[in-house]
């Protein structure tokens, strides 16, 4: 492989608790960053970037150095919903490359669960724009927004509620072998802690047509943190360096006749495995952002794993699980499926690939080398991005 | 009778399409530039096909087809939480435009609604406020 290798994960911390009473965003992103620091064997004083999408109660980057008690060089505020990590991964990279900074800090605090904030079947607040005021009046949860495309997904190539199925069996399969997942499901009061069957979820209530419950991620508190560090910085990390070999990043949004079941990956993949210099099919395991079924359904048919409308085809029998000797793995830790989702799902897509190319994760594919972390943003079927990073071993 | 949200003013894009809705027009608009995707809809400022500022309005006959939908059975805004299940359309306006409405007038949303199905727009008066809200009905076939 000819890509460039200039800037790795170095440090990664999870939040462990996904109901965390008492705790607010910034102690989970304060408490991820100093254990993400001490996982690479950095200092507090080393990092000089900050990336930041404006969450936790500071409320942006700007706050967030002076919480911190840092001046970085580099202060980046992406905000692209669940896609910012990605985003803000792929900016790391190119500021590093450039030689703006040397130690990169990503962080994600929420405390979505025990705010009780309905992301997906809450009103859609915020000023009146003009979009929302062609919106509003129609009560399209976030929810329903990926539903619509899932219908059409359906429809216009067969998809069945089967197929879409194994998507929840797969990252639940792996739920049950990441105790932090296991403790998620039963603080969250999940009914039945324990691997499913395709019937499981299509006996689950419809939320809104035609997406079951159990094809809807959690609703978590949480967060975490990953540190992005230069070639030389990460030569002498405690761990070995997960590398950033390629990114790319897009947006998509509702057009006249547009076609709903492709989703902003369709320009975000193949410009970062362009920029790698690998294919869809070299990947070991597939970090794709869970919102729902049809987000992964969709993400990897753009990506490139199989063609457009043959998801169904191509995750049944199980290709998906981690133990299936087919590949490629599809979010190992459980996923926002079932095991964290407090709202931006984006940094733990990052997180498990890396566990993954470290060998860390516990549902561990032997000699994984190469990984795709996928974030969608905002809402499939409307205004939504995509960001791609590709991760490879040392 | 509804309670669906409102629009909310000011804001000038969509003022002229609200206005519309109270004269029972369901509007949108054209570019008059000879760029290749003339119809703009929602409401703009400029064609995002070419840039133009030079748009005109124009009125729709008020039918299109079904492009797709979701039956949304729990929502807990205000307005919506009593309503049962209601369904979310996106609707391919014949002139060329799609927006996002609802598909009313059917015992059971959940079964009686499908792709490509022809609907007809009407304005439904609401319980509070100004502005009725253009919604669809199954056009009913000979």
């Amino acid at each position: 492989m000819a890509q460039e290798r200039q800037a790795a994960i170095v440090g990664i911390h999870e939040y462990p608790l996904r109901v965390a009473p008492g705790v607010s965003a910034m102690n989970v992103k304060v408490d991820s960053i100093r254990a993400a620091l001490d996982d690479a064997g950095l200092k507090w004083s080393d990092i000089d970037a900050i990336y930041d999408a404006q969450d936790g109660e500071a409320g942006g980057g700007l706050q967030l150095a002076a919480y911190l008690g840092l001046r970085p060089t580099v202060l980046d505020t992406t905000q692209v919903g669940g896609s910012s990590y990605e985003f803000q991964a792929a900016h790391a990279m190119r500021d590093i490359a450039a030689g703006k900074c040397n130690v990169a800090v990503l962080s994600y605090g929420s405390t979505s669960a025990s705010n009780r904030v309905a992301i997906g079947t809450g009103g859609r607040g915020g000023p009146a724009t003009w979009a929302t005021n062609m919106e509003t009046p129609y009560g399209a949860t976030l929810i329903a927004n990926y539903a619509m495309v899932k219908q059409r997904h359906m429809f216009e190539y067969g998809t069945t509620d089967e197929q879409f199925a194994g998507i929840s069996v797969a990252t639940r399969h792996h739920a049950m072998r990441n105790p932090e997942a296991v403790k998620a499901m039963t603080d969250l009061q999940f009914v039945g802690v324990n691997e499913i069957t395709p019937q499981d979820v299509l006996d689950s209530r419809i939320v809104a047509d035609p997406l079951h419950l159990l094809e809807c991620c959690m609703i978590s508190d949480g967060g975490g943190a990953v540190i992005i560090a230069s070639a030389e910085v990460a030569r002498n990390c405690k761990k070995p360096p997960v590398w950033l070999i390629g990114a790319g990043e897009a947006t998509k949004y509702r057009e006249n006749g547009g076609d709903i079941t492709t989703s902003a990956g369709a320009q975000s993949g193949p410009i970062a495995f362009g920029e790698a210099g690998v294919s869809p099919d070299e990947i070991d395991i597939a970090m794709i952002y869970d919102s729902f079924t049809i987000t992964v359904a969709v993400c990897l048919e753009d990506l490139g794993f199989c063609p457009k409308g043959e998801i169904g085809a191509y995750v049944e029998g199980g290709r998906l699980a981690f133990d299936s000797g087919e590949g490629p793995a599809l979010n190992t830790d459980g996923g926002g499926l079932s095991s964290n989702h407090p709202g931006m799902r984006g940094i733990f897509l990052l997180l498990e690939g890396a566990r993954q190319l470290r060998g860390e994760s516990t549902s561990q594919v032997p000699d994984a080398k190469l990984a795709v972390a996928h974030g969608n943003g905002g809402l499939l079927g409307g205004t939504h991005t995509g960001g791609t990073v590709i991760l490879a071993k040392d | 009778m509804a309670k669906r949200p409102q629009p909310r003013f000011p804001e000038p894009h969509t003022e002229h399409f609200w206005e519309g809705a109270q004269q029972g027009e369901l509007r949108y608009q054209r570019c008059n530039e000879d760029c290749g995707d003339p119809v703009v809809f929602y409401p703009r400022h400029h064609c995002p096909d070419c840039g133009s500022d030079d748009l005109d309005w124009h009125v729709s006959k008020g039918e299109g087809t079904v492009y797709t939908f979701s039956v949304v059975r729990q929502n807990r805004m205000p307005g919506f939480i009593d309503l049962g299940a209601y369904s979310v359309a996106y609707i391919d306006l014949d002139e060329g435009f799609r927006m996002m409405s609802s598909v009313v007038g059917v015992d059971d949303p959940t079964t009686e609604i499908q792709i490509g199905q022809r609907v007809r727009v009407e304005f439904e008066e609401q319980e509070e406020g100004d502005y009725p809200i253009p919604v669809f009905r199954p056009i009913e076939e000979d």
